[in-house]
């Protein structure tokens, strides 16, 4: 990709192959096409650049975080802080992230800093997909990448650079007089706004058609009460504008602002849309708590981020038919806490540990089951382990079991049952076959083991034997 | 003057007897469908709206398989949804299914800590309108098990705590007091002999180790059937176990 400055042509972006041979960000358009014959060069375009930026930052704003802003030409920025709970926690969130945008055939690097510094700086030294950096490790983090990830003006940096600073740490133990009287006071400020000593507020993207409420106060307010009280009002108030419009939310962001510039927000996800105040109002009563309201706090806002159209369905009244409770609510209350919430179904797989999958909690139900006449465990084991036993071979259930360090004699036993490998999940299930028994051992206890393989063949399996599971 | 002091009294005992008509509502039970044991129990049944324990024994007491199975057993024979709160996510659902659960009725809530798996119960009991909370637990301290336990009797909500512990040695902590309304221990025996080699249906032991207002009785009864329905079962082969004595109070 070519960008123009002037009368210069220059690369501002690269592609894996073309970086292999040689062509690097910043060289002249020349000197890179007399590199590699026939290398495609394509103009860039900064404002269709920018245009998918902000609509990249838009679909983030709705998905992951309230407070999602651009980050200079190529970067977006989230405060993820009272947001992540919805996703699993910060380490799922990140993978999920990076991996949405792997599927869309883009490469980004993802990083969670403390900073909003800090996190620049990280995703655009990193080389993995990922990175977190660990509450206050912002400072050993940043001190030994380059001078140019402070997001200094370029000259700066450059003048810098010829006056021998290489890395961050090293600006940061320079005195901070000299430094600002040569080069202003941008240096300090980028500094401390990396490492967190002066704080840099997020200005939150938003849409034209957002839901918005809003209350600003005439004298800072911090009690819980009050805190509790006008988010009560702004519920009522949300959903009154949501009524007129037909639509239910399924993101809310609370986002409140405290008089020294900063924000905090707050995060309520449901699993339907819904347009209830009670219920609403649950949702962020139970977090109120995590507000912290420092000096005060002197505007709040409610934003419905996700709507969808809710329309007033019909109960089904009948006399005889009892009603079911609708649990939705109080899903969203355990989902909103950091529980996992979720149901099971059946999955059509003979191998036991395929046939159970997680499905949400709020989808529609499954008519199907499981259909099997084979007795099935009650817990079944995460991996299976390894027993010692003593077995005729081919198809006896074993004499004996030794598991977890006790020798059990096997009194009475079922089986086999014969479970072969899927060869259209993995290649290597192509002979693959387990031999489950149900033994019991004179105490009454009942074991789920198997052995890999038929007894006979051992391209089907190792004919090791495994406890899978534990029966009633 | 008279009137209004008659009027403020009627008041009054309107709110006493509401206060205590708490306490003692008929609540209704949910019977096992074995007379010997429901004869045991207060009431005929499980009570709703209050707070069952069940535990299991000897290497039960860290899978706590049975436990959970005769639970599953009980849920299935409620009606509405059914709130399942844990730490471990080890259930294989197709058994459960086997006793006659059906999957879309449970919603599963995992969280990370043994406390949040407290407060998720409390918080599903105080929703009400659901069939059963199960909660599978480590420890129950009294306090914890006080609060399940009204927030039970407020909705009418059966609650049951699933105990199960890290080690088998842990396992004494059953005997500390707790509030739960009865206390069950499920220990697997031998199967029920078949004419054929195999495995019969599993027969479990069980201990009613507490119940309010109520005796403590043991008796030895078949597995879950697939309508989560337990039988008595006849005196095992072997004899081992002096089990067979039912000293329950018709």
């Amino acid at each position: 990709m070519i960008a123009k400055s002037g009368s210069k042509r220059w690369v501002s972006a690269v592609e894996t192959a073309a970086k292999k041979a040689g062509v690097h960000v910043g060289m002249q358009a020349a000197k890179a096409q007399a590199l590699f014959r026939g290398l495609t060069m394509i103009d860039a375009d900064p404002a269709a650049d920018a245009a998918a930026l902000e609509r990249i930052t838009c679909w983030a704003l709705t998905q992951y975080s309230p407070i999602v802003a651009v980050d200079g030409l190529d970067g977006i920025v989230m405060d993820t802080e009272g947001a992540d709970h919805l996703q699993g926690g910060e380490e799922p969130m990140l993978a999920r992230i990076a991996n949405q945008f792997r599927a869309k055939g883009l490469t980004a690097r993802v990083a969670i800093a403390d900073t909003w510094g800090g996190a620049n700086a990280c995703a655009r030294a990193t080389s993995r997909d990922t990175v977190i950096i660990p509450r206050g490790e912002t400072v050993r983090a940043v001190e030994k990448l380059p001078i140019s990830l402070l997001r200094l003006p370029q000259k700066i940096v450059n003048d810098l650079r010829t006056l021998g600073f290489k890395t961050i740490g090293e600006l940061a133990n320079t005195p901070r007089a000299p430094l600002a009287l040569r080069f202003g006071p941008e240096i300090g400020r980028r500094l401390d706004q990396t490492f967190g000593r002066t704080p840099e507020p997020i200005d939150p993207i938003r849409t034209a058609d957002i839901v918005e409420v809003s209350r600003a106060f005439a004298e800072p307010i911090g009690a819980a009460e009050t805190i509790n009280k006008y988010v009560g009002r702004l519920v009522a108030q949300l959903v009154a504008e949501l009524q007129k419009r037909g639509l239910g939310v399924r993101r809310t962001d609370l986002v409140v602002e405290k008089v020294d510039g900063t924000r905090q927000a707050i995060r309520a996800g449901t699993a339907r849309p819904a347009r209830d105040v009670t219920w609403l109002t649950k949702l962020f009563r139970d977090r109120t708590e995590k507000i912290e309201p420092g000096w005060g706090i002197e505007k709040m806002t409610l934003v419905a981020v996700m709507a969808e159209p809710l329309e007033d369905a019909q109960k089904a009244s009948s006399l005889v038919q009892e009603e079911v409770a609708d649990v939705t609510p109080l899903i969203d209350i355990f989902g909103n806490r950091g529980a996992r919430v979720y149901r099971v179904a059946p999955v059509a797989s003979d191998v036991p540990e395929r046939s159970v999958k997680r499905v949400g909690a709020a989808s529609d139900p499954e008519e199907a089951t499981w259909v099997t006449h084979w007795k099935r465990p009650v817990r079944l084991l995460a991996r299976p382990e390894q027993v010692d036993v003593m077995a005729l071979m081919p198809d006896h259930p074993p004499v004996w079991v030794m598991w977890r360090g006790k020798r059990r004699k096997v009194k009475a036993a079922d089986g086999p049952e014969r479970i072969f490998g899927e060869w259209w999940e993995r290649n290597s299930e192509m002979a693959a076959v387990r031999d489950y028994f149900v033994v019991e051992d004179d105490a009454g206890e009942r074991l789920w083991i198997y052995r890999s393989g038929d007894g006979v063949d051992t391209e089907t399996g190792s004919h090791k034997w495994f406890v899978h599971g534990v029966f009633a | 003057m008279s009137a209004v002091r008659a009027h403020v009294i009627a008041d009054l005992r309107e709110r006493i007897s509401s206060i205590e008509s708490h306490a003692v509502k008929k609540v209704g039970c949910l019977e096992f469908g074995v007379p010997e044991i429901d004869a045991v129990l207060p009431g005929g049944g499980l009570a709703h709206g209050a707070l069952h324990e069940f535990a299991g024994g000897g290497a039960g007491t860290v899978d706590g398989a049975a436990a959970a199975l005769f639970v599953a057993g009980i849920v299935t024979r409620t009606t509405g949804p059914i709130v399942w709160c844990l730490t471990r996510p080890d259930l294989f659902f197709p058994a459960l299914a086997q006793v006659g659960l059906k999957a879309d009725r449970v919603i599963f809530v995992e969280s990370d800590k043994e406390e949040d798996v407290l407060a998720n119960m409390e918080e599903a009991l105080a929703f009400g309108g659901l069939g059963a909370v199960v909660g599978e637990i480590v420890r129950l301290p009294m306090t914890a098990s006080r609060r399940l336990q009204l927030a039970a009797e407020k909705t009418v909500t059966m609650a049951l705590a699933v105990r199960r512990w890290r080690r088998q040695t842990e396992a004494s902590d059953f005997g500390q007091p707790t509030a739960s309304t009865t206390r069950w221990r499920v220990s697997v025996r031998p199967s029920e002999e078949l004419p054929v080699p195999g495995v019969g249906r599993p027969r479990w032991f069980l201990e009613l180790m507490r119940s309010r207002a109520g005796e403590c009785a043991e008796f030895l009864v078949g597995a879950c059937d697939d309508k989560g329905r337990i039988h008595l079962s006849a005196r095992p082969a072997d004899g081992s176990h002096s089990s067979s004595r039912f000293n329950y109070s018709a």
